[in-house]
């Protein structure tokens, strides 16, 4: 009852809040945001006045409209003795009210052609990145470097069910994000693995949506060293919403520094796919391989969704069967399955592997070894 | 009533034909466009409601952030039937309602061309209700992919997402067939003398309407079929694996979707249009130049579906195209606002309910139509595709646009429907009420777009926190108030008010008031004839 | 309730009584529904509902139809009446042709745009070894299949319908000159004719998936060939249906050279049908 009644009474304060809200001073009001992020690439830039611009436009024409309606609701009142005349055409106005209206388009149309064609224009880059959107992360390639990773939400459960109180970057914080040197022109291929995302970035005015099986591209050069956070924008299952897009934006000389850690990183993390495993060892890394990267569609107990047609893993015939069909499958994807060649050899063999053992499996032949992934790719 | 008497059907006429019947079954069989009129009016509302409750469980989900009430599946799916009940089940037909009252009345008909087939167009609507609202109760959740059904997320979704397929080819063959029924009605019952250049224009705008729907409802037919092979049959129209593509569906959609909105607006455009001049005494101004524009608008419609599909990567010149096709919408629209005004200059204007709501939705329609216009710029869309900007984009186009048109039809003619006059005072609070809240909810979902709010999220970041919480308490305040707008209508409904005359309204110039109030049964019977 | 007339004479409008047959087609249009969504999603009562639903689907439309001819052989509709016939009859033959509208611009999308798109360089880092071509089953299924040429089982069937199209408007003819005999006849061939195409379609598809290895499943190629042909066939049926109704019609002794809509109306589907086979001919099979 208490708590009942303590919760009504904090709904009635936040209700009041908010309700104040809508009446106080100034002051209060310039805190709220009501535009667009500060833009940080000339992109962004022109989208900023080019909104603005339109905006005043449709400001001046909805005065003038809405002038002469309230100007003739309040002069023209029958409350007021107004008589109604009885006109009902008159060809010269209606040209004119058809003609000014176009012209003023022209002049929206003719900036607007000109940001169209410079944030089309993707050639020259100084760098490409390829990203992937997966449910729910992103993934990161510096093409030709030989370095890419995830990046995930990094909001804490807690604070998100209301636990733990809410950081500033509530929502809007990754693990890994995106690095890039300033001023550098950085081209984005942008691909998914399963669903549509929508690679969003508002400081850069970056929006992509990257479509499975289809590569996209679009560009940005940051002028300013920073993070700037985004989100995904494209209704993509049930943690869309979870899904931010941060990128870091560094001098030349920290990002040289951070690439050249990447890479010396990326070598001790790139196990050697020849390496013969023991099976305990391969479960326990396909464990983590699985809670990553399966279990959103199969469930972290493997009993999958049959609502949904995902199968159950449990007892499945595929993982029961020979390896080889099983390699197969989860490298190349079927169906709705998406295809994991982006895992290497030694978290597929894992995730195989403890799929072959996990819930009670027991398959006739349990340990698969990276090399076996290996075999199966080149084919 | 009928000179057709049973004998005279011979075989093959069923018994039931003996008589009209009545309670319940006179509902379930009638051929009569009042009734049937009357029927879509309450199941739109009905639907409003149950949207409605669906929009509330949104708004209390985003009240603050974190997750609170819902999760985040069933807050997917609260969208996704959000949006497919309200522009389905309570928008479209609400306005099907109306033309079946009105369309009759105001062209001299004794009722619509296939009045048997016009009682399946509307009973169609319930049993796809019942699927919509059935698919969140089944196995594999609700649709969750949003009122767009995009794939390949619509392809992961459970059982629901059949449902709503169904549900949605049935909507359709509701459409088209009230849609034949509505143009073969203005095309071949017009009294004598009621030339097409005389009617008046809510006739126009469904015409045009009309001929929308049944160009569009078959190519969405055919898109949600495409999604139910590529779900169930191995067809590859939207996977890449198989050479298909996700955005092919996007362009069948679109290809619906825009003229779709349009479906929407362009009855209520009429309704504006029969009511403006009435209250303003004076009649429409530039009749010939707003019908020209309906058509406009309706031709346009058809190549500008691209402008929903700016971020998914389309070629510049597709993307210049489509920009300059939807900017140019802003001219016969345009065209319409200024005929408007100009109709009440110089008037002998009065302020009674309808007017109001007339006066409301020329206010917030347009500016919903400046959302638009920067909406269509598109390197200022992709700031703003798929953020609030565009939730308050079109809530001001179809709630204050729409809905606020249909508010102002139902005060205007309830009299004539009724017999009993509205109550005005509440009339007046549920106007002004319904102003305030509708502001108080949706004028704030500008800066969160701008400031880059995504839409579809049951959760966001801090700094969204403030406009959230007030954009919620005007929902709940703008939902109360449609509780006036009920209790006005059910006393009309009970005859508590004044007995309306024939012509309550001394601006009014059309055919359905020259009838008594309420209007009979059966009207028109022998044509009258305009001069 | 329409202007006062005397027995026998059509009124200027014809409203019908209240009728109980859209309610029963919309409740048997809800147990299809449900019967549908139940049998592709594996629940055991599904097919059996889908099967009542059908079997009140069938008798509605008997008893509805049955009434509207009813009506009409009683000579209840005016010239206006039919004038609203034909109204409703173009609309809705202008919805089917944007149902079909649909299909064909997804070929056209398919073929033109995201087939090529997926073999082009941007897509190399995705489908290195794809080369765009038509027919295809895209990158990434490897299923090889045969594709249906234009020559052949097509081809006879192009000429099939065709001249379906002739003995119909020959039968048409003598419906006008009051030749009844002539019009039997001419009307049974056409729709032997349909009839006809319609075994030949299905011998096609028989083909295909037996000897061909072309399925629903095979890519975009497979789903618009038997997409597109499939509700073309499914048309096909239902136009030869309603000519069968005519004919049926015919030998009960309704339609007189004046009063004959309905078999205009089926004979408009019909011309519809073989409009859109001439489209499939070229577009699907030839091109
Ligand atoms: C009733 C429904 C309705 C109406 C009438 C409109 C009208 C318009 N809409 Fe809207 N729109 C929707 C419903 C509607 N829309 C919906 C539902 C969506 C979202 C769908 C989804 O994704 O879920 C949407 C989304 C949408 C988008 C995509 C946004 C995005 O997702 O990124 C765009 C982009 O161009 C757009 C543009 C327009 C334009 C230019 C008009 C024009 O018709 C407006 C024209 C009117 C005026 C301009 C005002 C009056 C004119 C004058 C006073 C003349 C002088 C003016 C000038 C010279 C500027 N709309
Ligand atoms: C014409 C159509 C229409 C109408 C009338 C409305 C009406 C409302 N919509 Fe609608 N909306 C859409 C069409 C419409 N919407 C569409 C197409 C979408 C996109 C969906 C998608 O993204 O897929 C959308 C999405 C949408 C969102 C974004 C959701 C998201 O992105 O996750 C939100 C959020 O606030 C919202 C809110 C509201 C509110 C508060 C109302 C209010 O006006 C509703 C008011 C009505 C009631 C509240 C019910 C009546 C009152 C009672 C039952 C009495 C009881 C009331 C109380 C106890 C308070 N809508
Ligand atoms: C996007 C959802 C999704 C994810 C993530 C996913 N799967 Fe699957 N998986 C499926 C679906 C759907 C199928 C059924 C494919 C079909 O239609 O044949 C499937 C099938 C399988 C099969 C074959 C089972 C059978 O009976 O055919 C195996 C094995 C499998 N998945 C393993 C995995 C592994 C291992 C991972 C993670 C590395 C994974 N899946 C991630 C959706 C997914
Ligand atoms: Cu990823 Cu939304
Ligand atoms: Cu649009």
């Amino acid at each position: 009852m208490i708590r009942i009644r303590r919760g009504i009474g904090a709904l009635g304060r936040k209700v009041l809040t908010g309700a104040a809200l809508c009446a106080t001073s100034a002051a209060a009001w310039a805190d709220r945001p009501w535009n667009f992020q500060t833009p940080v690439t000339p992109i962004a830039q022109q989208q900023y006045d080019l909104h603005l611009y339109i905006f005043w436009i449709c400001v001046v024409i909805f005065v003038g409209v809405f002038g002469v309606m309230f100007y003739s609701l309040f002069k023209h009142r029958r409350s007021v003795g107004h008589q109604a005349a009885q006109f009902h055409e008159n060809t010269v106005v209606e040209v004119v009210w058809t003609v000014i209206p176009f012209l003023i388009l022209l002049f929206i149309a003719y900036p607007a052609t000109k940001t169209i064609l410079a944030l089309k224009d993707t050639t020259a880059p100084d760098m490409t990145v390829k990203v992937t959107g997966y449910q729910w992360k992103w993934n990161y390639e510096y093409l030709g470097e030989g370095v890419s990773y995830y990046s995930e939400l990094a909001t804490p459960l807690a604070q998100i069910m209301g636990q733990a109180p809410k950081d500033e970057h509530y929502l809007l914080e990754v693990d890994h994000p995106l690095v890039v040197p300033v001023n550098a022109k950085v081209r984005v291929l942008l691909t998914a693995g399963d669903v549509i995302h929508s690679w969003w970035v508002p400081a850069f005015g970056v929006k992509q949506d990257a479509i499975p099986g289809f590569v996209r591209d679009t560009w940005f050069k940051a002028e300013k060293v920073g993070i700037y956070r985004g989100q995904c924008a494209e209704l993509c299952g049930k943690e869309h919403g979870f899904m931010p897009v941060v990128v870091e934006v560094k001098s030349k000389e920290d990002y040289d520094k951070w690439m050249g850690e990447q890479k010396k990183l990326a070598a001790a993390a790139a196990d050697d796919p020849n390496k013969v495993w023991d099976q305990a060892a391969l479960v326990a890394r396909g464990e983590k391989v699985f809670n990553a990267n399966c279990a959103a569609c199969h469930q972290a107990a493997g009993t999958g969704n049959p609502a949904a047609k995902i199968p159950a893993l449990v007892g499945d015939p595929v993982v029961m069967g020979p390896p080889n069909d099983q390699i197969h499958v989860v490298l190349n994807g079927r169906n709705a399955m998406p295809s994991w060649k982006s895992l290497s050899d030694t978290d597929l063999a894992a995730v195989i592997t403890y799929t072959r053992n996990a819930w009670g499996n027991k398959a006739s032949a349990g340990l698969v070894q990276p090399a076996q992934v290996l075999a199966e790719r080149g084919k | 009533m009928s000179t057709v008497t049973p004998d005279q059907l011979g075989h093959g006429h069923d018994d039931h034909a003996h008589g009209h019947p009545t309670g319940i079954m006179r509902w379930v069989t009638t051929t009569n466009h009042k009734d049937i009129g009357t029927m879509y009016l309450w199941f739109s509302f009905t639907m409003f409601l149950v949207g409605g409750c669906m929009a509330l469980t949104i708004r209390a989900e985003l009240f603050e952030p974190g997750l609170q009430i819902v999760n985040p599946e069933f807050f997917n799916s609260m969208t996704t039937l959000h949006g497919l009940i309200m522009v389905f089940g309570a928008i479209m037909p609400a306005a099907v309602g109306f033309a079946n009252w009105m369309i009759p009345m105001l062209i001299g008909a004794p009722d619509m061309a296939f009045a048997r087939m016009n009682n399946w167009s509307f009973w169609l609507l319930p049993p796809a209700a019942i699927l919509l609202v059935t698919s969140l109760f089944v196995p594999g959740g609700g649709p969750s992919a949003g009122w767009t059904m995009y794939p390949p997320l619509t392809i992961q979704n459970g059982m629901g997402m059949d449902l709503t397929i169904f549900a949605i080819h049935i909507m359709g063959a509701s459409s088209i067939m009230g849609s034949i029924n509505i143009i073969t009605t203005i095309l071949n019952l017009r009294a004598p003398g009621m030339t097409l250049m005389k009617m008046p224009l809510f006739c126009w705008a469904w015409l045009i309407t009309a001929y929308l729907l049944i160009a569009v409802m078959p190519v969405l037919a055919g898109a949600v079929t495409m999604l139910l092979t590529d779900r169930h049959f191995g067809t590859s129209f939207f996977n890449a694996a198989g050479g298909g593509d996700p955005v092919l569906f996007q362009h069948v959609f679109w290809f619906f979707g825009h003229p779709e909105v349009y479906i929407i607006i362009l009855p209520a455009f009429g309704i504006i249009s029969e009511i403006l001049p009435a209250f303003s005494r004076k009649p429409l101004f530039g009749y010939a130049s707003m019908v020209y524009a309906l058509a406009g608008i309706a031709i346009l419609s058809f190549i500008v579906w691209a402008h929903h599909m700016f971020t998914t990567g389309l070629p510049t010149a597709g993307l210049l195209f489509f920009m300059y096709a939807t900017m140019l919408i802003a001219v016969p629209t345009g065209v319409k606002v200024f005929n408007w005004l100009a109709t009440m200059w110089r008037g002998s204007i009065t302020f009674e309910t309808p007017m109001l709501f007339c006066l409301g939705f020329l206010f917030l329609f347009t500016l919903g139509g400046f959302t638009g216009l920067v909406l269509s710029i598109m390197p200022v869309d992709i700031q703003l595709q798929d953020t609030y900007y565009v939730v308050a984009h079109f809530h001001y186009v179809m709630v204050a646009g729409s809905l606020f048109a249909f508010f102002a039809g139902v005060y205007y003619w309830i009299p004539k429907w009724t017999g009993t006059m509205y109550d005005e005072r509440l009339g007046k609070i549920h106007f002004w009420s319904s102003l305030i809240s509708f502001n108080v909810t949706f004028f704030p979902m500008h800066f969160l777009g701008l400031a880059g709010m995504p839409r579809r999220i049951p959760d966001y970041a801090q700094q969204f926190a403030d406009w959230n919480m007030v954009a919620s308490i005007g929902a709940f305040w703008f939902g109360l108030s449609q509780l006036i707008f009920l209790y006005a209508v059910l006393k009309c409904i009970f005859h508590k008010g004044e007995k309306a005359p024939a012509k309550p309204w001394d601006g009014a110039t059309t055919l359905e008031w020259t009838v008594p109030s309420p209007a009979p049964y059966h009207t028109f019977e022998t044509p009258p004839v305009i001069k | 309730m329409s202007s006062a007339t005397t027995p026998g004479t059509a009124p200027a409008y014809y409203i019908p009584q209240p009728s109980h047959w859209p309610i029963l087609g919309s409740f048997a249009l809800l147990m299809m529904a449900m019967g549908t969504v139940a049998w592709i999603n594996s629940i055991a009562f599904g097919p059996w509902l889908l099967l009542a639903g059908f079997c009140v689907l069938l008798v509605m439309l008997f008893g509805w139809f049955g009434t509207v001819i009813g009506e009409s052989e009683h000579r209840m509709y005016s010239k206006r009446v039919d004038m609203s016939f034909r109204w409703s009859m173009s609309w809705f033959i202008f919805s089917e042709v944007m149902f079909f509208a649909a299909f064909f611009g997804a070929l056209f999308y398919i073929r033109n745009l995201s087939v090529p798109d997926l073999g082009s360089l941007g897509s190399k880092i995705l489908w290195p070894d794809y080369a765009s071509a038509w027919p295809t089953e895209g990158p990434y299924l490897n299923s090889p299949f045969t594709p249906m040429g234009a020559i052949g089982i097509p081809l006879i069937n192009t000429l099939i319908l065709l001249s379906s199209g002739v003995t119909l408007t020959i039968a048409h003819h003598a419906l006008k000159a009051g030749n009844r005999g002539s019009l039997k006849l001419w009307l049974f061939l056409t729709i032997l004719l349909g009839f006809t195409f319609l075994c030949f379609q299905a011998y096609e598809y028989h083909h295909a998936y037996t000897e061909y290895n072309l399925k629903l499943t095979s890519g975009v190629y497979g789903s618009t060939f038997f997409m597109l042909t499939g509700f073309h066939g499914l048309h096909v049926t239902i136009g030869a249906i309603m000519l069968t109704v005519m004919l049926v019609r015919i030998f009960k002794g309704h339609f007189d050279a004046e009063h004959h809509f309905g078999f205009e109306a089926a004979a408009w589907y019909w011309h519809f049908v073989d409009v859109v086979w001439l489209l499939l001919f070229v577009l699907v099979y030839w091109l």
